[in-house]
């Protein structure tokens, strides 16, 4: 089990389905970053286990996922910062609440 | 029946699950001794602790959760043979975005929200959403002939390290630059303006 491709994208692919469920379904603004968060990581599992199984991209996997999380660590700076310039300013972290651009 | 007494059965039970089940799949020949067992386990721990992210009501909790679910991903890179990677996801999820989701919690938690409206009105539509695209990609997986290898390929990190330093060294000059550039979009976004609301 431990030693089929298909294990890990199987495994991937859950992760991925459960982040995307957090992130259409929560209501704060922080959980939905977490859920991106999860997303990203099953992304990441994926690319890890294509460069453990196929020879073609032997080592490549690895280093594409280590920049992956380097991207993921910016995101995370910025989305947060700008959760919490929007809590500064409406004072709740929901995100159905913030709808002065509909009203 | 008292709380507490209910929370110890239900935690006994889970455990009871969580340890049982691969034994149970081990005795009847589905998974070997050795990594296997050891995958199965780390792939429950991954996936609950998963669903007790995007499920949970405390959102303290959920971010707690969160750590646990990266922790058991480092131990899935260590058993694919990508110890680099694990130790980065220990340095940066763990200890980075982790400590800075649980900050960001801190700094917007408000007693007055209403702490049981958790889930937007189109949270059943989200659950089936995410039921069908994981069974979409579950069946792609399981329809691609795939040519991997039948066994998993060790990535030592001297190798890793001169191929992150000969061929990819542009992006990852170009990384530290967004690196630089979110840490200084992140204090401009976040900082307090002057005589603006406390």
């Amino acid at each position: 089990m431990s030693d089929s491709l298909e294990a890990y994208l199987v495994l991937s692919a859950l992760l991925f389905s459960i982040g995307t469920f957090g992130f259409l379904a929560r209501r704060n603004a922080i959980s939905m970053l977490m859920s991106i968060e999860l997303m990203l990581n099953g992304v990441n599992l994926a690319i890890v286990a294509f460069g453990a199984f196929i020879p073609n991209l032997a080592r490549d996997g690895s280093v594409i996922a280590l920049m992956v999380m380097a991207v993921a660590a910016a995101e995370a700076t910025v989305g947060l910062s700008i959760v919490i310039a929007i809590y500064r300013n409406r004072k709740t972290p929901l995100v159905d609440e913030y709808d002065a651009m509909r009203r | 029946m008292p709380r507490g007494l209910l929370t110890v059965i239900a935690s006994m039970f889970v455990v009871g699950t969580a340890v049982g089940l691969p034994v149970l799949l081990w005795l009847l020949g589905l998974i070997r001794f050795g990594d296997d067992i050891l995958f199965f386990v780390l792939a429950e721990i991954l996936l609950v602790s998963g669903l007790l992210v995007v499920t949970m009501r405390d959102i303290i909790r959920c971010g707690l959760a969160m750590i646990v679910c990266f922790g058991a991903l480092a131990g899935i890179y260590v058993l694919l043979g990508a110890p680099l990677v694990a130790g980065a996801q220990v340095l940066v999820y763990i200890g980075a975005i982790s400590v800075l989701v649980l900050f960001a919690i801190m700094l917007t938690q408000t007693k007055s929200a209403p702490a049981s409206l958790v889930f937007q009105t189109q949270a059943v539509g989200a659950a089936l959403a995410a039921i069908v695209l994981a069974i979409v990609v579950v069946i792609a997986v399981a329809a691609t002939a795939w040519e991997a290898a039948a066994q998993r390929v060790h990535t030592a990190t001297d190798e890793l390290a001169a191929l992150l330093f000969s061929d990819y060294v542009l992006p990852f000059e170009v990384v530290s630059v967004l690196l630089l550039a979110a840490v200084i979009g992140g204090v401009f976004l976040a900082r307090r303006e002057e005589g603006g609301p406390s």
